[in-house]
């Protein structure tokens, strides 16, 4: 496998988002590539459409990107950062309705297997599905 | 160990040596080696009514197979061996690091 789908963490607190990226490279291994961010540039918390923008550029895969959140505004401003992406790229990232830490460790396992970008977001969420 | 061989279809059994059992961290290695086969793998707690894709991480998280516990292993397809003995050894060994 060539290529495997870049995961995104974006949670309102950088510790969060740094200790589930942590908990991916970690347990999934190396091979995917994993981008976070969390607070606002203030260093309060809060979520930032430009540091997501940043995340899904440093996960950038062409099997697409798939991004885990964890509160309201993190999905809302997840979404305001897809859709001011080029319309090429657009498609090629999704918002996951998973829990993040959760979420992003079987999304990237998924991935680690050179699944496609449908299949990791439908792993993350067998989650929510019960 | 490979117990027998029916058709196609490839049956193997392990012991869990696994401190903690089967928790997060060998969930995942059990999984993204279960994937790198073509065959269709599945495990379940030794007698247990149902057998679980071993290549769905979120179902082998959720077994819950105990230290000590014996996992049966079945396969079937092209390389449906090779995955039984492949997914013996990483259970008998524990779940080496650097083993996926």
């Amino acid at each position: 496998m060539t290529d495997t789908v870049g995961i995104v963490i974006v949670s309102h607190s950088k510790d969060i988002a740094k200790g589930t990226a942590d908990m991916v490279r970690q347990m999934v291994g190396s091979e995917v590539k994993v981008a976070f961010c969390g607070g606002n540039p203030d260093g309060g918390l809060g979520t930032s459409v430009s540091l997501i923008i940043d995340a899904i550029n440093d996960a950038w895969s062409a099997k697409g990107v798939a991004i885990l959140v964890d509160l309201g505004g993190a999905e809302t401003n997840s979404e305001m950062a897809v859709e001011m992406l080029e319309p090429a790229r657009r498609e090629l990232v999704v918002v996951c309705n998973a829990p993040i830490v959760e979420g992003a460790v079987m999304a990237a396992t998924e991935a680690a297997g050179g699944s496609s970008l449908a299949q990791v977001k439908a792993v993350a969420e067998e989650l929510s599905a019960d | 160990m490979l117990d027998r061989a029916d058709g196609q279809t490839f049956i193997g059994n392990v012991r869990l040596v696994h401190a903690v059992g089967m928790h997060a961290r060998p969930a995942v290695k059990l999984t993204k080696l279960a994937k790198k086969f073509e065959a269709q793998i599945f495990v379940r707690v030794a007698g247990a009514a149902e057998w679980i894709n071993a290549k769905s991480v979120a179902k082998i998280m959720a077994m819950r197979a105990a230290h000590g516990s014996t996992i049966e292993i079945k396969a079937s397809g092209s390389d449906a061996e090779a995955a039984v003995a492949a997914l013996v050894d990483l259970i008998a060994t524990d779940f080496p690091d650097g083993a996926s």
